[in-house]
């Protein structure tokens, strides 16, 4: 599916995560800002590119800053990020 | 179901720990906790938090948008899929409102493979209509298991200047607690809402179980071992409840019609009484002799 706009989820209070998607240019890119982008970035990665695989986007850049937020949560505000990029004005 | 602690719907912190609090039931709110504009994101948030927290500690219920909002299918939608133990409908005013939410459960529960009435409904009750309709909501349907009443807004309708003694709703607290009663179902009480007031709680939930409600919402988890206590039975009840059984047993032994315990009576009411006494205190696990 093609991103048409910007929009993000989420916010920024612990055990959360603020997740801002846009369309992109051409390929798949995905920032990950976390106090513990050492140790869980790739999982945090891992996460987001699930939902995004689930929705078949393929050209977006993806921002998420993490404030400590479980799977479950980051990709629900994954999700909700695509479904409010995806919705026609 | 003693306490039911109301959990935000889009708060992740409060929902990673919703129960582990000690309440009996948590209720996941996409309700009045959610902003109009973030209704999407709650939804999806509370599927993904029971989806993968799997909460074993305590009865799920998740209260929902009214019915006439653009918020209610989509609710509903998302909620039936997580068969949970009951939901809220909020603003409940008709038994019809309860007909077409359980006409829309038989429709989603079967497209989810769930059985037909697997999931039960406490109307939450918060207008003056509403509890004018009381028994009318309580005979609504089977899947009505409780009516729980909500103060802030039914007195906000009343127009009503809501207090800590609670004086507005005393009518509002009897006509739902009597409508469930001759209903033969369960009724809850709204919640205490200083959350700083540890007194001012007793004093709230010890009246709402003398009433006879089965048990009370909270807002905040600093709520639930208080409420607990209020709608628990009490040593000393526990006491007199296992004399009046024993006594009318050794009535039955002597062959006596008429039967008494510490210099009164002991008539039907009496040991219908002592017998849900001891029915809560074995659902409690509160033991026997030694308490």
């Amino acid at each position: 599916m093609e991103i048409k706009k910007a929009a993000a989820a989420g916010t920024m209070e612990s055990n959360d995560a603020m997740i801002m998607i846009e369309p992109g240019d051409g390929e798949l890119e995905i920032f990950v800002d976390s106090v513990v982008a050492r140790q869980f970035g790739k999982q945090i990665e891992r996460a987001v590119m699930e939902v995004l695989s689930q929705y078949e986007i393929e050209d977006a850049h993806v921002l998420v800053r993490d404030k400590g937020a479980v799977e479950c949560t980051l990709k629900a505000r994954c999700e909700t990020a695509i479904l409010r990029a995806l919705k026609e004005d | 179901m003693r306490s039911m602690l109301f959990i935000p719907g889009n708060n992740p912190g409060m929902l990673l720990n919703a129960d582990v609090h000690g309440a009996d039931a948590m209720i996941l709110d996409l309700e009045d906790a959610v902003s109009p504009d973030q209704k999407d994101a709650a939804r999806i948030l509370v599927r993904n938090a029971v989806r993968a927290l799997d909460y074993q500690n305590g009865k799920l219920v998740i209260r929902i948008n009214p019915i006439g909002t653009p918020f209610f299918d989509d609710d509903l939608q998302a909620v039936v899929p997580l068969s949970p133990d009951y939901i809220m409908p909020t603003k409940v005013d008709s038994a019809e409102y309860i007909k077409a939410l359980s006409e829309k459960l038989d429709l989603l529960e079967a497209e989810c493979g769930l059985e037909n009435g697997k999931i039960s409904i406490i109307p939450l009750i918060e207008t003056a209509e509403g509890i004018e309709n009381a028994f009318a909501i309580a005979k609504a349907d089977k899947r009505v298991k409780a009516l729980f009443l909500g103060a802030e807004d039914y007195s906000a309708d009343l127009h009503a200047v809501r207090s800590k003694q609670g004086d507005e709703i005393l009518y509002a607290r009897g006509r739902i607690l009597n409508a469930a009663r001759a209903a033969a179902i369960d009724a809850y009480d709204t919640p205490f809402t200083d959350v700083n007031d540890e007194e001012g709680l007793e004093k709230d939930a010890s009246l709402a179980r003398e009433m006879g409600f089965t048990g009370k919402a909270a807002i905040s988890p600093r709520h639930i071992t208080a409420i607990n206590a209020a709608f628990s039975p009490s040593k000393a009840e526990i006491q007199y409840a296992k004399e009046v059984l024993e006594a009318i047993e050794e009535g039955k032994r002597l062959g006596k019609g008429a039967v008494s315990l510490r210099g009164k009576m002991i008539d039907k009411p009496v040991v219908d009484r002592a017998k849900r006494v001891i029915e809560d205190m074995l659902a409690l696990g509160l033991g026997g002799d030694d308490e």
